[in-house]
């Protein structure tokens, strides 16, 4: 009961919306015949972002209301112009001092050129035609109310016509949302447009992080082991040049060497830590992490629930992201006690990193914290910071399609038995009402054999003969497709499980 | 009867290069492998008084080493073991340490370089003792140094607890820190006396409460 009377109320709130629908549409239909009809392309801009205003507000509303989560549809907006090395702003071949006018241009044409922009629009104009079919079951409610009031006869027929359009409602709803998401929702195009905007920037900041550890290992090793190798060396030529002349001279400069390699490979030690950990290469993630935990100061509680090891550059990266929070907890944190739990949930790799410390971590001021976001970028990772001021602070991270070796179970699995039993079927007795009842018999037919032999359609009355012809052709074909069909469409559904599209359905 | 070696170490020079300093200092080296499967088998089959082994060996390359100890060291307990590696942990200390029988050896393999002190660590995993790097110590030393007990450690008393968690008898610690011997003895007892451990005699025994303890005040 509660259900239909909501259901109804809320298409009545979305129906009287759309009234107001009425006005926008006139206007902003306006403002683009304007803009286009007599040049005035300074009207479009602000009317696509009414638009868009208004078709967020519907998004909006149908995932609150009717359970329907709508993503944005548009591309993803010009990145912002960037001056020429002599300080001109460049659009086309014209040059500009300020980047007022090319981000304007290019705004402008993003707005254009966005098919979501006339989805939009189109969406708009039919509002209040939905709004109508939206309104029905409350004006139908209403109006039957009236008439009762009235001592109508109609009222007769008005009670069941209520009735039917209250239950009606939901449905109705049901139709709204799916309308929306038909016109206000992604498309395929615009989802890989986003995708692939994303993937762009993941790209050159993992590029540009992966340059400058090059370079900096370059650094340190020809600071560090490079400049040591050459000072043994030097060492080791005085120590031949010495060695007959003045042996002890030459005893204490082997010592000196000796003491110059150990302090080289002390630092590769260092070196080859950061680059990639020995532990996280021999033991994996749990027993790198826990490693960490007895080298750090702090109490540090590690729990490991992993079937398998995720790849390796996704490993890496997740250590060195806990190790870069732990060594915030200790430094920023004021924290004593840590919990450490990598968990996998699904292919998700998560990580969660809690500490006792005073909070108030702020991801857009910590670098440290920035650097873990660029670092798991490349992998689609996210970190999650709740840090109330005060404490505790609880990071969470979340490495998608990092396991993947954790298959799901439903989409590998075998065909259910019936399905089994059709395909048996099929193949079976498909023949027998295709071949010699159906098209032998047709030929039969055709050709007037005198013979009837087994073809029983033959011995049925003459009316019936095609008919029951055509129809055993079909039911051989149809036996034969669900044959050839149902392990298509099986493994059609195992494959897309793993493939791109849920990926894209489930990216943010 | 000199003491019955097995060497595990996957490079060609570095293995030969052990084989001649433990052979130079009057040790039988019975055989030298170079990967997992064989170090097991020759921990098993040969029984030696002590093994030299790297953490990384093949087919795997990650620690076929460290598992093929341990799990000698499952069948025959006891058996002495020095692991030699490129890097220390905490971690793989403590597993070693774990089943408390001692006679285990943790060194970086740069400590090589020092032919005496290295064969004097063989000699003293072969006789049931330990002997574990001093960075290990260190970072142990390090990560437990705002306990309590430990924290109230002069620094004196430090140094010994770091020489002695490293395996060394009180002969050796007088002799690294120019102390007497009675001096070190002090030491040692005033050290256990703060930490709450019962005093032993016996060397190995006391390095393996020591070292239980801090892993202990880890956790």
């Amino acid at each position: 009961m509660r259900r239909y009377a909501e259901a109804t109320a809320r298409s009545l709130c979305l129906g009287l919306l759309t009234l107001v629908d009425m006005v926008l549409a006139i206007v902003t239909v306006l403002m683009i015949v304007l803009s286009f009809g007599i040049g005035v392309v300074f009207l479009f801009p602000p009317s696509v972002r009414v638009l868009r205003w208004r078709t967020g507000l519907a998004r909006r509303l149908s995932g609150r209301w009717l359970g329907r989560e709508i993503g944005p549809s548009y591309l993803p907006p010009p990145p912002p112009v960037r001056p020429q090395p002599d300080g001109w702003y460049r659009h086309d071949r014209q040059l500009y001092k300020t980047p007022r006018w090319p981000e304007w241009n290019n705004r402008w044409k993003w707005m254009f050129g966005d098919p979501a922009t006339w989805r939009d629009l189109f969406w708009l104009v039919l509002s209040p035609l939905t709004g109508a079919v939206l309104l029905l079951p409350a004006v139908t409610v209403g109006y039957g109310v009236i008439v009762v009031g009235q001592w109508h006869p109609a009222a007769l027929l008005l009670g069941p016509a209520a009735v039917a359009a209250v239950a009606a409602a939901p449905r109705l709803l049901h139709f709204y949302g799916w309308w929306n998401e038909l016109l206000l929702g992604p498309t395929a195009k615009s989802l890989l447009a986003r995708r692939i905007h994303t993937l762009n920037q993941a790209r050159m900041e993992t590029a540009g992080s992966q340059a400058a550890e090059l370079r900096r290992i370059e650094r340190d090793l020809h600071d560090g082991a490079q400049a040591r190798l050459v000072a043994i060396g030097m060492t080791l030529g005085a120590v031949e040049a010495l060695v007959d002349t003045d042996p002890t001279a030459a005893r204490a400069l082997l010592a000196k060497a000796r003491e110059a390699s150990s302090t080289a490979l002390t630092e590769l030690r260092g070196l080859v830590r950061g680059i990639h950990p020995p532990v996280l290469a021999e033991r994996g993630l749990g027993d790198a992490v826990r490693a960490l935990a007895l080298d750090s100061p702090l109490e540090v509680k590690v729990t490991v629930d992993l079937k398998t090891r995720p790849e390796s550059p996704v490993e890496s990266a997740a250590y060195f992201s806990i190790s870069e929070l732990l060594t915030n907890a200790a430094r920023h944190g004021g924290a004593d006690r840590v919990w450490i739990d990598i968990s996998s949930q699904g292919k998700t790799l998560r990580v969660t990193v809690t500490d006792d410390g005073s909070g108030g971590a702020d991801p857009a001021r910590g670098s440290g914290l920035r650097g873990i976001e660029r670092r798991l970028a490349a992998f689609d990772g996210v970190l999650a910071i709740s840090s109330p001021p005060g404490g505790p602070t609880t990071v969470t991270i979340d490495l998608p399609h990092a396991l993947v070796w954790e298959e799901n179970f439903d989409t590998t699995a075998q065909m259910p038995k019936w399905k089994w039993a059709i395909v048996v079927l099929g193949y079976g007795i498909g023949w027998l009402p295709l071949f010699p009842q159906g098209i032998v018999t047709a030929v039969m037919k055709i050709i007037d054999q005198e013979e009837k032999s087994w073809f029983y359609i033959l011995y049925l009355p003459e009316p019936v003969q095609w008919p029951m012809i055509i129809f055993n052709i079909a039911l051989g074909l149809v036996l034969y497709s669900a044959a050839v069909l149902l392990p298509i469409q099986h493994s059609r559904n195992r494959w897309m499980a793993g493939m791109n599209p849920v990926c894209l359905k489930l990216d943010r | 009867m000199s003491a019955r070696v097995v060497i595990a170490e996957d490079l060609h020079l570095l293995r030969e290069g052990l084989v001649h300093l433990l052979r130079a200092h009057g040790f039988d080296v019975v055989a030298a492998v170079e990967s997992g499967p064989e170090l097991l088998k020759a921990l098993t089959g040969e029984r030696p008084d002590v093994a030299v082994v790297d953490v990384r060996l093949p087919p795997t390359f990650t620690d076929e080493g460290l598992q093929a100890a341990l799990a000698a060291r499952r069948v025959i307990p006891g058996l002495p073991v020095l692991v030699l590696s490129q890097h220390v942990e905490q971690l793989y200390a403590r597993e070693l340490l774990a089943d408390g029988s001692g006679a285990i050896g943790y060194l970086l393999k740069d400590r090589v370089f020092n032919a005496e002190q290295f064969v004097d660590a063989v000699r003293r995993v072969a006789a049931g003792g330990t002997a574990m790097d001093p960075e290990v110590i260190a970072k142990l030393l390090a990560s437990t140094a705002r306990h309590e007990p430990l924290a109230a450690l002069t620094p004196r008393e430090r140094e010994v607890l770091e020489l002695m968690a490293e395996g060394r008898s009180n002969a050796a610690i007088s002799q690294r820190l120019f102390l007497s011997e009675s001096a070190v003895g002090k030491h040692t007892a005033g050290i256990f006396a703060k930490l709450d451990l019962a005093p032993s005699d016996d060397d190995n025994r006391r390095v393996l409460a020591v070292l239980a303890y801090l892993n202990a005040a880890r956790s």
